[in-house]
């Protein structure tokens, strides 16, 4: 006989910690984080199989405030603690939370060599192009002309594109959202829970404090629809209030133009279809921004293959199973050995 | 008189040639990087050990893979001292000096002893050659050898003879000539061949012809010996076996000994292993050794760089597994932050450093002991951490496995200090049975009631060890101060004094868990102890042990535990007048024990990327003593 015990359903409460959130009234951290907990209750994750593995930086607070396993680390760093984790537990759900300082510049080499590896890790990457955490300098995605406290003539350096280094990393799962939108950033999170291997999440965060704004230009919500595309798998490139435009390659090129559709337009049959498994597409998709382009959002590109640590126990249970290895005594008293006996 | 003996003895058969017993011999080969030195002083070490005689060994390479060829930058030494009493150095001078090039003899004489043999291919010393060697004149002529003996053959074109038969070219026949010598070398010592032409046959198994030029090789090198067409100055030697405590031994070299004991000790500890490295000299071989070793369920991982290769052993120790991670030099440098975070978030870690010349890049092949201060106090704030030392190969082999019992006791990063000489020495080792050792398994903290993650062991102060995936555990740490009793953040002053306290006691009270310190040899208390730490162990020893035969008071006392200190090593080093510290620095670890103790110890530094020779610290014991 068997009785079914109904496991109760989680809920977002379910991964909120007893700790006190310390971020600014009104950051986009606020949001992130509501839309993850949302994103863990509907997966139904248990509490206790969830990391959250994060560097140093406003968005690094991110662990403690979650009622699961965290590990708030060093800064730059995050990436390469979870991938220890991820090979001494394979098992384990594994989420690095990261800035685009944290990420991006003292981190870089080691998201790079995550996304290069495939570990399989959900990394969340908190864009709000600026150093929060100590007091607004600019940050290596800031744009150029950024005034900062060490940039206070404006930054003379040129930005670097998350989204683009992800891709250029060899990443199999990018994807991109606003911190805000509490529709779809949730579906994205699960999408890229449920990608195997190692998931690229830029979110688009605004700090209040010391970058304010800095997305309006397609996060806000009444500029959204005419300056955002929300890219879907083998759907047409359309966007607009009135889904009245669309995206093409320009004839005889490989550059995208914006087209109208519909009376006086191409026909839809026209327009580019989403391939989230073409890399060249997610490349251009990711370049452009406003006000000559609609802002890409969603999964750019996800193209799965065998994640790091499968690849890694794989080939320990092959060792295994072809080795003659009979315990460490035996290992010692390989190749020549020789008895002094009693005299 | 001695060359006419050889002369008379010349014609005999092996059996007939009367041997001078020896009770040691120190013969160093030398010649270019692409000569395969290495591999010759591998091969006798191997043929030695099975003889039965004691021996340590002594790689001497440059950092440079194939420097050009001929040029005294570009040669690799390989030294061994082995003898039928207990070998503890490498040996201070060699008695029997091969040079495959003029550039081995002219950078590898002055370490001759004064009448001893050099054996030279004359093949090579070529004007060319001896040229790029920097000679003027060809030092085999201008008697400028005089003091030596010289065993003058042309070792080249009898290697090409010996080999005319095996379907190899030139170039490759002529690279089994550190066969041809090592074959000769036998000869001299008595050695049987066997072992070696087993080991080509393997080494070789897909070339055929070079296995056998090789043996042919190795064989025509005995023969040359045998039928003795031999010049004047050659002696034969025997160096009976010596006397080992019964049981089962190898040889082993510093690296495989640490990889080992790792090995063990996490099985010991029941844990996962968990070994990630950044490459460096000589830090890499650690984990070439473990990366073979995948069906004992060793996971090692090569990161992207040494704060990776650390970060993700504590990764792995955050998740239940024994983190582990290696480097050298400027690679442990980088690994300072890290360290800092396993020692605040209080998991277990290793880190093995396998010390070498510096500061900087430095002389990445050559060995020092410089980075006592960095292991002991080389991170930003109060950061105490574990410190032991390794002095000897074989005995890295037990300090493996001490480092994974205090920090999985302890719950702390402990550092392991080895260095490039124990790194690649070789000695003979008694095999240990970890079958019965004991074992010291990890109990994971898997109950909810009153969970706190800080909460502490009253003895050992060490927090508790929680899986991720224990079901009710769920619980955040990191790298920002915490809340003494619930490890939430806090940024209370007086709880960061207490925090800093404790951190301190915990690792002070692992003091109490090590055994005391004893001597070494000599009296307990006296005029003079001779203090050392790590690979000076060899020639301390050697000459605490002439020197006192020679009628001198001295002691040895020498540090495996170098944080914390022994419990009774204030005590024991008040009971000296004088401390002497003979270190490959410039006086860290008399630093550390003025500090400590405020004893007089006085240092004995030595930085020239070699080991200590025994007499250059009998003479600073003589020094010592008779003021
Ligand atoms: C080794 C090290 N260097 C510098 C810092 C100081 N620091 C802390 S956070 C930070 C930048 C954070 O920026 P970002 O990653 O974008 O995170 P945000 O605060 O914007 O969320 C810096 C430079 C540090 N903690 N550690
Ligand atoms: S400084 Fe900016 S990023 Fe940091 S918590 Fe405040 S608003 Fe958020
Ligand atoms: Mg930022």
């Amino acid at each position: 006989m068997n009785d079914t015990v109904a496991i109760p359903a989680l809920t977002p409460q379910d991964f909120t910690s007893d700790q006190e959130v310390r971020w600014c009234p009104g950051c986009g951290d606020y949001a992130i984080i509501k839309a993850v907990r949302k994103a863990l209750a509907e997966i139904g994750t248990d509490t206790k199989d969830v990391v959250f593995v994060s560097g140093i930086g406003c968005a690094a607070r991110f662990p403690y405030y979650m009622d699961t396993y965290g590990f708030h680390t060093i800064h730059g760093r995050a990436p390469a603690i979870a991938t220890g984790v991820k090979l001494a537990n394979p098992e384990l759900d594994v989420w690095v939370v990261s800035g685009d300082g944290d990420g991006l510049s003292i981190g870089g080499n080691h998201t790079l060599h995550a996304l290069r590896r495939n570990v399989d890790l959900n990394i969340l990457l908190f864009n709000n192009e600026i150093y929060g955490l100590t007091k607004g300098q600019y940050s290596p995605t800031s744009r150029e002309g950024t005034r900062s406290p060490s940039t206070p003539l404006g930054s003379v350096d040129h930005p670097l594109s998350a989204t683009r280094f992800a891709l250029g990393a060899g990443a199999r799962f990018v994807a991109r959202a606003v911190d805000t939108d509490q529709k779809r950033l949730p579906d994205i999170l699960k999408a890229a829970h449920a990608h195997k291997g190692t998931s690229f999440l830029e979110i688009f965060q605004n700090c209040i404090v010391y970058n304010d704004g800095a997305f309006d230009a397609f996060a806000e919500r009444k500029n959204a629809p005419e300056t955002q595309i929300f890219l879907e798998h083998g759907k047409p490139l359309i966007f607009g209030k009135e889904r009245d435009r669309g995206l093409r390659l320009a004839p005889g090129t490989f550059s995208l133009e914006v087209v109208p559709l519909g009376e006086g337009g191409v026909d839809e049959s026209e327009l580019l279809v989403h391939d989230q498994t073409n890399r060249p597409l997610a490349g251009i998709l990711a370049e452009m921004e406003p006000p000559d382009f609609p802002m890409a959002l969603g999964v750019l590109f996800c193209s799965p293959e065998e994640s790091y640590e499968a690849a890694v126990y794989a080939q320990i249970e092959d060792a295994k199973a072809i080795s003659k290895a009979d315990g460490i005594d035996a290992l010692l008293r390989t190749g020549h050995t020789w008895t002094v006996e009693a005299r | 008189m001695e060359n006419d003996r050889a002369m008379a003895e010349a014609a005999l058969t092996l059996d007939e040639v009367p041997r001078e017993e020896l009770e040691s011999a120190v013969i160093r080969f030398a010649g270019d990087s692409g000569d395969g030195m290495q591999l010759t002083g591998g091969r006798f070490t191997e043929t030695t050990a099975l003889a039965g005689n004691d021996l340590t060994t002594f790689p001497d390479f440059p950092a440079e893979i194939r420097a050009p060829i001929g040029t005294t930058y570009g040669v690799s030494a390989f030294q061994i001292n082995f003898g039928s009493r207990n070998v503890m150095t490498s040996g201070d001078l060699p008695d029997v000096l091969v040079c495959m090039n003029p550039a081995a003899l002219k950078v590898n004489l002055s370490e001759l002893r004064e009448g001893g043999l050099i054996i030279v291919d004359t093949g090579t010393f070529t004007d060319k050659n001896l040229q790029k060697a920097g000679y003027e004149a060809n030092p085999l002529d201008d008697g400028s050898l005089d003091r030596y003996r010289i065993m003058a053959i042309d070792i080249s074109k009898l290697t090409l003879e010996a080999v005319k038969d095996c379907d190899v070219s030139k170039k490759e026949g002529l690279r089994a000539k550190n066969l041809w010598t090592l074959g000769l070398i036998y000869w001299m010592y008595d050695r049987d061949v066997a072992a070696t032409v087993e080991w080509l046959g393997t080494k070789f198994k897909k070339l055929p012809n070079i296995a056998a030029a090789n043996i042919a090789c190795l064989k025509a090198g005995h023969a040359f010996g045998e039928t003795a067409e031999l010049p004047d100055g050659a002696l034969v030697y025997e160096i009976k076996p010596a006397t080992f405590r019964p049981g089962l031994y190898r040889t082993v070299t510093g690296t495989e000994a640490l990889a080992w004991g790792l090995v063990a000790g996490s099985q010991l500890a029941g844990l996962k292993l968990v070994f990630s490295s950044y490459p460096i000299t000589p830090a890499s071989s650690v984990l070439h050794v473990l990366s073979r070793l995948k069906a004992y369920d060793v996971v090692t991982f090569q990161a992207e760089d040494e704060i990776a290769a650390a970060g993700a052993a504590i990764g792995a120790s955050y998740a239940g597994a024994l983190g582990v991670t290696s480097s050298s030099g400027p690679g442990v440098a980088l690994k300072t932050e890290a360290l800092g975070l396993a020692i605040t978030a209080e998991l277990p870690l290793i880190l093995i450093n396998s010390q070498r010349a510096g500061p900087s890049t430095g002389m990445p092949t050559k060995t020092e002991q410089s980075d006592l201060y960095l292991a002991v106090y080389g991170r930003n704030a109060d950061a105490p951490l574990v410190v032991l030392a390794a002095r000897s190969s074989a005995e890295a082999f037990d300090v493996a496995i001490e480092a994974v019992r205090l920090a999985t006791r302890y719950m702390t990063p402990v550092v392991v200090l080895s260095d490039t000489f124990i790194a690649n020495a070789a000695e003979p080792w008694r095999l240990p049975d970890v079958g019965t050792l004991e074992p010291f398994p990890v109990a994971f903290h898997t109950d909810a009631e009153g969970f706190q993650p800080y909460r502490r062991d009253a003895e050992t102060l060490a927090r508790r060890w929680v899986k991720p995936g224990t079901p009710g555990l769920e619980h955040r740490i990191g790298g920002l101060e915490k809340d003494y009793t619930t490890g939430n953040v806090s940024y209370d002053p007086e709880n960061h004094q207490r925090m800093t306290d404790v951190r301190h006691e915990k690792i002070a009270r692992i003091a109490g868990d090590i055994p005391e310190q004893e001597v070494d040899q000599g009296p307990a208390q006296g005029p003079l102890a001779v203090v050392g730490w790590g690979s000076t162990y060899g020639p301390i020893s050697r000459a605490v042990e002439r020197s006192r035969e020679s009628g001198i008071s001295v002691s040895h006392i020498h540090l495996r535990y170098l944080n914390p200190l022994p419990r009774n090593l204030g005590d024991l080093l008040a009971g000296f007048d004088k401390v002497l510290v003979p270190e490959m620095n410039m006086g860290q670890l008399t630093t550390v024990l003025r500090s400590r103790y405020l004893v007089p110890a006085e240092s004995v530094p030595k930085v020239t990327g070699k080991p200590f020779k025994i007499a250059e610290i009998m003479d600073a014991i003589r020094a010592h003593s008779e003021t």
